[in-house]
């Protein structure tokens, strides 16, 4: 266990929100879309009208199956309970969500250090509306009036509560990425953080190393990336640690992230946190999947980041043999995420080196993941043969790779359009030996070991290639005719 | 143009589907009726003339054309007041809905307005389906046409009033703990609580959503099964809308009670009315007459029922009824903060029974209460269920009273809550276990008030349910159900 201050342990957990991206909502038909018009995606269901009752969205629930699968959750038979406050945005006064009940249970992540983190629970639920507080500071307290979006309202999410086994920012940071992964993986989710349909709380505390018991936790809300989360992780246990040196204790409570003060503040205590009065949803009935379905689901998942890293892995260490894996772990990490890692392997199997192919891959491709998915392998093996064989330099050919990923073509098209076609080797034979019979004294000195004329030779040759030659293949058939 | 007013439903469709009666001169009848006594009943809280006479045109155009008209062609129907009619104001009796108009039909209205019925009002009950004689309505009680002064019961007093004031022949109303069968039997008309899922709640506005059914008042027993036979039925937009149900329930009326296991709950007998306690063993004797095998049964755990009824109903509605809050639709009074707003407006909006319910519900539902109290009732609720089912292993169907006693005078138990919930004694259990449960008038019993025999079924045992309640129809006494007379004075 990592310490983040000498003396002092960490421990958090992450409860992430997940908005699933089915065709409708989870309890009626109106689309779950991202960015309508306001209150245009709304019914009777959605906006809880009297008498209005849910049903249940079967593509949902299996959407969270699909994650609880790739969890390595057990799906179990499950009910829905209704979790009642007052709240604007929020058309029922009460949320429908899973309580003791939840539809996939007890699972773990590995994360690309190889730490493994628990997986609590992975539930249902249904998102609120939104809520826009108009004039004064936007804030709640100082607006003029607020509007309410119900478009979102009833949008299925899965929350995915991980155990209290994460111990470092960074860890956090990368259980949240891989679980982004996960989820963009299994075709549950978008993952986009930035649009709110991935939102994560962290449950921090800390404790003094060697002790056993969990310090008391707080609740930290509002981190909108990766860096804030690590931030906000960093700040929340270096208060509490201050807190508790200085001989205060830790109140249970909900804080604030603050992304431009980089600091936490209190949100509600555990006193005025509300009774949520749960109790089971009597207008639902329990979601027993069966087995078949529960089999079909997982037999359709597709490969998750952590087999996929570890099929790269296996694919580097046979192209590339004698390459310490340390050293391009990092890589095959950001090409698994941006799912850039079919491409490469794909490269490999047809014979391109391996370090190339990966060294591409994290990037020039990820630099622009959506375009190199859409990448032909055989464009890319064509590319990274090209620079193997010295046919284009390695400059050239990350222009060219530019280019592709512009959509301008194949790999030949665009050098030749480029200029870079170079000169096959036995009209570059006959160029050299030209230049050699035409420059007679220079060739001696070159034999004889005189360095300078070598510039003024392979000059020549490009010269009379119009640039277009390779200067490794010059330079090499030089060498080849010195040792003649 | 002739009056139909006391015609059963039955017959006014028959009439309207053979061309004997235009569905407009049945519609204008009743409306007429209406017109004249509704001031001093006070049955509905809209009247919906206008509706109902484009209802009936549409009916008789159908027949002109050479349609089917439908089962219930030009029928006459009130519609509870918490059932949601697209652009017809549904108040559920309270001010919080008032003026608010539901965008869509509930699925019950659908199929009513599909086979033919025409609606002439939304009834009163009591605000939000919470009481047991309509003194609870925001907007007055209902009357009772047999006697003004007394109730007409509780919560579709309105529905069940209408019925026997012979302003229509069928109505329809909602039971959570008795809401139909407690005023049919005050009112001297059928009323019959379905099983729990065989008719769907889509549209019908919750008190208590484990508990409510949506079911038929009628002047006879085939009347009743004639509605439900209309309103039954699997519906995608309510999950806990059962398939594969029994459809028809007139038709199975002609087989009789020959053979039939009627078992007569002893434990109801203890402490009700002495004339309604002769009125169940008459009934009890005239079946066994009709050729059933009668026994009496003790069934001690349906007494446990009221006080678990009284824990799950309000904790259901305390949840059901939070989004009354002022953001949205009906009644909004403004506060300095969203919080003061909704307080202001739940404050101003709700009367106080449903104060006394959410209070009651959110308490039992409060943190280190849940498991004392909630989760003790459903333990209970289980307990009356297995115990109803360990008697259906010996009877068919179960025979008590469906009311203490009969119709109480105004202003009686309004200010003793725990004397009110009484009247539900024997009524809650068959909500609590989810089975069918009708109340058929059979007698006259004390101030020369109608007295209810209700009869008990297992789960989708309608069928029996209702031949064995058409056999008590046989044997009832002359003059003790609706229509009454409504003359000048109607209050006797
Ligand atoms: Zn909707």
């Amino acid at each position: 266990m990592s310490e983040i201050v000498p003396g002092w342990e960490l421990t958090v957990g992450l409860e992430v929100h997940c908005e699933l991206q089915t065709k409708t909502k989870l309890f009626c038909s109106c689309a779950n879309t991202f960015g309508s018009v306001a209150n245009t995606n709304i019914c009777p269901v959605c906006l809880g009208l009297p008498g209005s009752l849910p049903v249940l969205n079967e593509q949902a629930v299996e959407y969270a199956m699909r994650i609880g699968l790739a969890l390595n959750c057990h799906v179990e038979p499950s009910i829905f309970h209704r979790k009642n406050y007052f709240y604007p945005d929020m058309p029922k006064d009460y949320q429908v969500s899973q309580y003791d009940e939840p539809i996939n249970r007890d699972g773990s992540i590995e994360l690309p250090s190889g730490t493994t983190v628990g997986i609590e629970r992975a539930h249902l639920e249904e998102d609120t509306g939104k809520t826009s507080h108009m004039g004064g500071g936007g804030r709640i307290h100082d607006a003029d009036y607020s509007l309410v979006d119900y478009n979102r309202a009833g949008v299925p999410l899965v929350e995915i509560v991980s155990r209290p086994e994460i111990t470092s920012p960074e860890d956090a940071r990368a259980y949240l990425n891989e679980l982004r992964s996960i989820l963009v993986a299994t075709g549950a989710s978008d993952g986009r953080m930035e649009e709110g349909s991935l939102r994560v709380d962290a449950n921090v505390s800390v404790r003094r190393v060697g002790t056993t018991e969990l310090g008391t936790r707080c609740e930290v809300k509002n981190m909108n990336s990766l860096r804030s989360l690590g931030r906000a992780i960093e700040y929340e246990a270096a208060r509490q640690v201050e807190l508790l040196e200085a001989g205060g204790r830790v109140v249970q409570e909900t804080r604030h992230w603050n992304e431009s003060t980089g600091s936490t503040s209190s949100l509600r205590s555990k006193e005025e946190a509300f009774d949520y009065r749960y109790f089971p949803e009597p207008d639902l009935v329990t979601i027993a999947p069966s087995s078949s379905w529960i089999e079909q689901v997982r037999g359709a998942l597709p490969p998750m980041p952590g087999d996929r890293r570890r099929e790269l892995t296996a694919a580097m260490a046979k192209s590339n043999p004698d390459l310490d894996a340390s050293s391009y772990q990092d890589q095959i990490v950001t090409v698994v995420d941006l799912a850039l890692d079919g491409l490469v392997v794909g490269a490999i199997a047809h014979g391109a080196d391996g370090r190339l192919a990966l060294a591409r891959g994290a990037n020039e491709a990820a630099a622009r993941p959506d375009e190199a998915r859409a990448l032909s392998v055989e464009a890319f093996v064509e590319l990274l043969g090209l620079e193997t064989s010295g046919k284009i330099s390695a400059t050239q050919s990350k222009a060219v790779l530019t280019e592709m990923l512009d959509g301008h073509g194949a790999p030949s098209e665009i050098i030749k359009k480029l200029g870079y076609e170079g000169v096959d080797a036995d009209a570059l034979g006959v160029i050299v030996d030209a230049v050699i019979a035409a420059n007679p004294n220079e060739w001696l000195r070159f034999v004889e070991g005189d360095e300078r004329v070598a510039q003024f030779l392979l000059g020549q040759v490009m010269r009379e290639t119009k640039g277009q030659a390779n200067g490794k293949l010059v330079a090499e058939a030089f060498g080849v005719r010195k040792s003649r | 143009m002739s009056d139909t007013t006391r015609m059963t439903a039955t017959a006014i469709a028959a009439a309207v589907r053979g061309g004997e009666l235009s569905a407009r001169e049945v519609a204008s009848s009743a409306l007429n009726l209406i017109a004249q006594h509704e001031g001093e009943l006070h049955c509905f809280n809209v009247v919906t003339s206008e509706v109902a006479l484009a209802q009936a045109d549409a009916v008789d155009e159908k027949i002109a054309r050479g349609e089917d008209p439908g089962p219930l062609a030009g029928v006459p129907i009130a519609l509870k007041d918490n059932l949601c009619t697209r652009g017809v104001a549904t108040t559920c009796s309270s001010k919080i809905l008032e003026g608010w108009l539901p965008p869509y039909d509930a699925t019950v209205v659908t199929r009513l307005i599909e086979a033919g019925a025409v609606s002439v009002g939304k009834s009163n009950l009591d605000e939000f389906a919470m009481g047991s004689s309509t003194e609870n309505s925001a907007f007055g009680a209902s009357k009772n046409p047999w006697d003004t002064s007394r109730v007409p019961g509780g919560s579709s007093g309105g529905s069940a009033a209408a019925v026997a004031a012979g302003f229509v022949p069928i109505a329809l109303g909602s039971d959570t703990g008795g809401s139909i069968r407690q005023p049919a039997a005050f009112c001297g008309t059928v009323g019959m609580k379905p099983t729990y899922g065989l008719v769907s709640r889509y549209g019908l506005i919750a008190f208590a959503s484990s508990l409510d059914q949506i079911g038929p008042f009628s002047t006879t027993v085939t009347d009743a099964a004639l509605l439900l036979e209309a309103i039954c039925g699997h519906d995608d937009r309510d999950s806990t809308s059962l398939r594969d149900t029994p459809t028809s329930f007139v038709g199975p009326l002609a087989e009789g009670i020959a053979g039939l296991r009627v078992g007569v709950i002893t434990d109801f007998l203890s402490d009700a009315d002495p004339l309604i306690v002769t009125a169940v063993r008459d009934a009890a004797g005239a079946l066994a007459s009709a050729g059933a095998t009668v026994d009496e049964v003790a069934i001690p755990e349906l007494m446990s029922g009221l006080a678990a009824y009284y824990l799950i109903a309000p904790a259901e509605a305390s949840s059901n009824l939070s989004r009354y809050d002022g953001v949205r639709y009906g009644l909004r009074v403004d506060g300095p903060d969203v919080a003061k707003m909704n307080a202001e407006t739940r404050a101003a909006g709700f009367g106080p029974e449903v104060k006394r319910r959410i209070m009651l519900g959110t308490y039992v539902l409060s943190a280190g209460y849940y498991d004392a109290y909630y989760a003790q009732a459903q333990r209970v609720r289980t307990m009356v269920a297995n115990a109803f089912n360990r008697a259906y292993e010996r009877f068919d169907v179960l025979l008590g009273p469906t009311t203490p006693s009969v119709a109480f005078q105004f202003g009686a138990k309004i200010d003793d809550p725990l004397a009110m919930y009484l009247s539900d004694l024997y009524t809650i259990p068959s909500n609590l276990a989810g089975h069918p449960a009708i109340s058929v008038p059979f007698t006259l019993g004390e101030a020369g008030m109608p007295v209810g025999v209700q009869v008990f079924a297992p789960a989708l045992g309608e069928q029996a349910m209702f031949r064995v309640a058409k056999a008590v129809e046989d044997a009832q006494q002359a003059g003790c159900r609706g229509p009454v007379e409504l003359s000048a004075g109607a209050s006797r």
